[in-house]
Order: C-alpha cells, then sequence, then structure tokens
C-alpha cells in the first residue's frame, strides 16, 4: 500500500488557468496528469445532441479511453452534434472550437467510431483506439458451450458485428492476429489433438501449423509477423518454442520440467515472456527469442502470475494474478514499479494505445464475460456476450 | 519437489487413505498464495537448469501417426483414473494402486496402448490449466515408464479445464475434476 501511495503522490495538477472569456463566470481549471495506474482522474466531457446507436458507441469509446461524460456545467470539454442522416459534431473548450468534423459514408456506428477516434486525439494528442488504419477496430476471441466445445469469433473491439470463423463444434483457444490482420493462429481440437492452425481470413484456407503429439497452444506472433511463438510438448514437458511463421525452423527456447505456458513477444521483438515455475514458484520469465538465458520477470505482490501481455510502447506488461480470485494486473515492464492489481478477471490484451485492455471476467458460473479496462482511470465496460462463455481476446494491433 | 519419487510399499495402501481423508480438509474458497517474493527465496541465478530439481527428465512425446487407427475403450479403465492436489502435477502416494493398474492392463497386451487425458479445476486461466493438464498426464506416463510400460506406446492429451466431470463450482467439484483418466486403446482391426 505504500508503494501505491508513493505512486499517486506523483500526481501533478498544475495551476488553474484563468478565463479569457468574458462571458464566462468563472475560472476554468485545466488539470494535467502524469497517467498513474488505477488513480489517474478521468477527462471530464459534455456529450449533448446525439441519440441510439451513435450516442451508445461515444459514451462507450471515450469512458474505456479515459473519458467521462458529466453534465456540461462540469464538463471541461463540450461535445456537441447529431447523428441525423450523418455523424457531425465539435469539441469545444471553453469557448474554442478544438475540432469540428462531419462524417459520410458507413454507417452511424462507424461515423460515431470515428468521430470518437478524432475527439481522443484532439484531447489527448493520441491516437484513439475506436479505428485501427481506417476501419473500426476488431478483436478475435473464443465463445465456448457449457461442454467445452466452442468456435472462434471476430468482431468490433465493443462486440458488434461478431462474426463467427470456425464451424466444428470442438475445443478451440487462445486465437491471436497477425500483424496485418488478414490471418489468426489458435488452438484446435478438431483432429483429436490440440494443434495449431493458421487461418487466412479472407480465404477462409488453414492449415495446421503444430500438430506434434501432446500439446501444442497458445500461439503468439512476433511484432513483424516472421516468427510465431507457442508452447510445444513433444519433448515431454510443456515448454516455449519459436518457428517461422508457416511452421518451420522450429528451436526450443525453454527446457524447463515444470510447465511452461501463455508466451508472448516484445514490441521491439527481442523477448519472449511467458509464465513459468521456478523453484515450485509460479513467476514470470523471459527468454531472448534467438534462444538463450532465461531472466525472472518479477511480480512482487501479485502472486501466481499467468497470461502476460506486453504492451505495444514497451511500458508495461499485463498480466493475471491470483490474489484469492484472480485479477489483471499491470506492472512497468523495466521492473520500476511493483504490480497494480486493478479489477477482477483474467487473459488481458492490449489496445494500440497501451492503457486500454480487454480482458475476460467471471460472471456466473463457468461463464466469463469479455470486458474493456482503461488501466489509468480503472473504467471497465463488458461488450454484450455472444454465447455461453467468451474469452481470451486479442486486440488487433 | 518429489513428484516423481514413487514408493512402492505396503505402506501406499495406508497413504491412499491418508490422502484420501487429507483431501476433505483442503479448505473450501481458499488457495494457497506464496508469500512476499523477495524475502524469502533466494535469488535463483539464470540458466537452462532452474528447474532440474523437478525430478526425472521428460520423456519425448511419441509419435502421433503410431496411435492412427486405434480405437479408444474408455471403459477399460474408468475406474483407474487418478487424482491431484490443487495447482499441483505430482503424483500422490495414494493414487499409485490405479497406475499399478493401469501398468498392469497394457503389460497383458503387448498390442494395447494408452491415451492419458489430463484435465483440471475451473480455477485460472485457461492456457495455463492446458499445460498443467498436460504435465499431469505426463507425470502419469512418467510414473507408468517407472513401471516397466514403454513409454512409445503412451500418448499423452490435455483439455485443460474443458471437460470437467463434475460441473459444480465447489471444492468437492474441483476435486473431482484435477484428474488423469486413463482411455485403453485397441489395435485397428485385421492389424498386426
Amino acid at each position: 500500500m505504500k508503494t501505491r501511495l508513493q505512486i499517486l503522490s506523483l500526481l501533478l495538477l498544475c495551476a488553474a488557468i484563468p478565463a479569457a472569456a468574458q462571458n464566462e463566470q468563472s475560472p476554468i481549471l485545466i488539470q494535467r496528469t502524469v497517467p498513474v495506474l488505477g488513480f489517474t482522474p478521468p477527462i471530464p466531457v459534455s456529450l449533448e445532441g446525439f441519440t441510439g446507436v451513435a450516442a451508445r458507441v461515444l459514451n462507450f469509446d471515450l469512458y474505456v479511453q479515459g473519458f467521462i461524460v458529466v453534465p456540461p456545467a462540469q464538463a471541461q470539454y463540450h461535445i456537441r452534434g447529431t447523428d441525423a442522416v450523418n455523424v457531425s459534431g465539435t469539441v469545444a473548450l471553453a469557448n474554442h472550437t478544438i475540432l469540428a468534423r462531419s462524417y459520410a459514408g458507413g454507417n452511424t456506428r462507424a461515423q460515431a467510431h470515428a468521430f470518437a477516434n478524432d475527439i481522443v486525439q484532439a484531447i489527448t494528442g493520441k491516437l484513439g483506439i475506436s479505428l485501427l488504419r481506417g476501419s473500426v477496430a476488431r478483436i478475435v476471441f473464443k465463445a465456448q458451450a457449457a461442454n467445452g466445445n466452442g468456435k472462434i469469433y471476430v468482431s468490433d473491439f465493443d462486440g458488434a458485428n461478431a462474426q463467427a470463423v470456425t464451424a466444428e463444434d470442438t475445443i478451440v483457444a487462445a486465437p491471436v492476429w497477425t500483424p496485418d490482420r488478414l490471418a489468426i493462429y489458435y488452438t484446435s481440437y478438431q483432429l483429436g489433438n490440440p494443434d495449431v492452425f493458421y487461418h487466412d481470413l479472407t480465404t477462409g484456407r488453414r492449415r495446421v501449423v503444430a500438430g506434434f503429439s501432446g500439446l501444442n497452444t497458445s500461439a503468439s506472433v512476433s511484432p513483424d509477423g516472421t516468427r510465431v511463438a507457442m508452447i510445444l510438448s513433444k519433448s515431454g514437458s510443456p515448454n516455449v518454442w519459436v518457428c517461422d511463421a508457416n511452421g518451420s525452423h522450429w528451436k526450443q527456447l525453454t527446457d524447463t520440467a515444470g510447465y511452461d505456458s501463455s508466451p508472448c513477444w516484445s514490441p521491439d521483438g527481442r523477448w519472449i515472456c511467458f509464465a513459468t515455475e521456478i523453484r515450485g514458484r509460479r513467476e514470470l520469465a523471459k527468454v531472448p527469442a534467438s534462444g538463450g538465458q532465461l531472466e525472472i520477470v518479477r511480480t512482487p505482490g501479485a502472486p501466481n502470475p499467468t497470461d502476460p501481455a506486453w504492451s505495444p510502447d514497451g511500458k508495461w506488461i499485463a498480466f493475471t494474478c491470483q490474489m484469492g480470485e484472480f485479477d489483471i494486473c499491470v506492472m512497468p515492464a523495466n521492473g520500476s514499479a511493483p504490480p497494480m492489481v486493478l479489477v477482477r478477471g483474467q487473459h488481458p490484451s492490449w489496445a494500440p494505445n497501451s492503457r486500454t485492455l480487454i480482458f475476460n471476467r467471471p460472471s456466473g458460473g463457468y461463464e466469463q464475460t469479455l470486458s474493456v479496462l482503461d488501466v489509468f482511470t480503472k473504467h471497465v465496460k463488458d461488450i454484450p456476450r455472444i454465447s455461453g462463455s467468451d474469452s481470451e481476446a486479442e486486440w488487433a494491433e | 519437489m518429489k513428484m516423481n519419487k514413487l514408493f512402492f510399499t505396503p505402506v501406499a495402501a495406508l497413504a491412499a487413505v491418508l490422502a484420501v481423508t487429507g483431501c476433505k480438509h483442503e479448505p473450501v474458497g481458499l488457495t494457497p498464495i506464496p508469500g512476499p517474493q523477495a524475502a524469502e527465496v533466494p535469488q535463483p541465478g539464470p540458466g537452462p537448469t532452474l528447474n532440474s530439481e523437478q525430478g526425472a527428465a521428460p520423456i519425448a512425446a511419441a509419435p502421433l501417426s503410431s496411435f492412427e487407427g486405434y480405437t479408444e475403450d474408455r471403459a477399460a479403465l474408468g475406474g483407474d483414473t487418478i487424482h491431484f492436489a490443487y495447482d499441483s502435477a505430482v503424483i500422490r502416494n495414494g493414487e499409485i494402486p490405479n497406475l499399478q493398474a493401469v501398468a498392469q492392463a497394457l503389460g497383458a497386451d503387448s498390442n494395447l496402448k494408452l491415451l492419458i487425458e489430463g484435465n483440471c479445476d475451473e480455477r485460472g486461466t485457461e492456457e495455463y490449466n492446458r499445460a498443467l493438464g498436460e504435465r499431469r498426464a505426463e507425470a502419469a506416463r512418467q510414473a507408468l515408464a517407472g513401471m516397466g510400460v514403454d513409454a512409445s506406446r503412451v500418448r499423452t492429451i490435455s483439455y485443460g479445464k474443458d471437460k470437467p466431470v463434475d460441473p459444480g463450482h465447489n471444492a468437492a467439484a474441483w476435486a473431482r475434476n484435477r484428474r488423469d483418466d486413463f482411455v485403453l486403446l485397441h489395435p485397428p482391426t485385421g492389424g498386426s
């Protein structure tokens, strides 16, 4: 707790700036904060003139990127507009319009996501997560029935436009994107063994990349798309292996006699981080992607770490820890501060902004629901569930 | 870890009783959590031998092709399922009689092969449990090898937490679900 308070004390509150506009009655307080995990105050905005799906999209997208919608009198930024026919709107700080946009084409939902993206960029100067290279950002995940079998789905990051990409009634797991978002890798038991498949989303064609005896699972694609790390047990124990994107040139990276799980890449492609057991204790560890010595990635105060995910900017590692139940934790990748335990849940995956996560959290019985979390404000929102249990989502980068 | 130190003594039967009784005392809703990390653990040196204290060396998986055409017989060894402690792939002494029965069945007919299915309870992440389930199946395969079973006749599969035998969400259900099921494999008919 002490360390958390120390971090909190880093919060910088800048001076109040008197309003320049002559018709303002009171000064405007502009807060500039250094983002602190779990303790960053949200940016208050007002949202007027939008209805239906446009209002829902704007509320969701802004909330999970650290904004909160408040009455106009309490807002720092005023967002006004309309969704009649097309979406258009403005963003004003005091009486100064800092953004004015109108959108055409697509549909209301896509236009609202585009406006949300522009709002985030206008206010924070950073890219929003709603669009990725011109289209609404996508996730891939698994939806599982009570009997354990399931299907791989892709959808918008808020759960809209969900579409199954597998048809068989079998166990599936751990889907991930290729960096071009044109294909996915995932685990399927369709052939009677947990095998890793490559699935071209354009053609629907797929092939087994890893179908060795024993366990083949937890594929993770390198940032440049040329290599894939995964867990194989062909040598007698679940260990981290890496191969070329097409399943050739295999190299065993770990030979721990316990069991390794859930490899992920550092964004520079140099390291692979994974969960393992060292001297009877669960740890995160990392190993050079080209092979070499294993290093422990310590997670003090966050026991039994699993499912690490390295943020795209390289600064953070999110993972699942076990504080009695299972929680989402985030810590600086360089170990400069202890992990922050944020919310109940498992299997985090980063959005391209390196501050929003998608993860799954228990929603009764065996069922899991996908949820989106802003790690700085701790804003969290569920997305609609497909069926049964939705889990193991990965955000397209 | 004493994972692979199996004791073939008359004490095994007593140990079995103790192990079963011990299960009932597993705290409900509590999970063992290690203490503060830095304080009690000496800094392990880096390197590939970190887990050497785990015990016997892993035995490479048998090629899947050598199991093609075999038919599954779930009934034959259905009563020989073995169970595990929470978050553990260590075979407890009380489970050894069941493993001996499996070894005996395989010893009776050298044409038979074996599928070991490793399973976990619902707690924890899916991919962690997929690895743990595999390790549980491998632990039984290693133990059977120690009893003289040719490991190339045995393949493993992990269902992680996807195939619970008991759909409950309580300690009793979890204990039943942490298991290895043994499936006897009969050679293709007409084969040698």
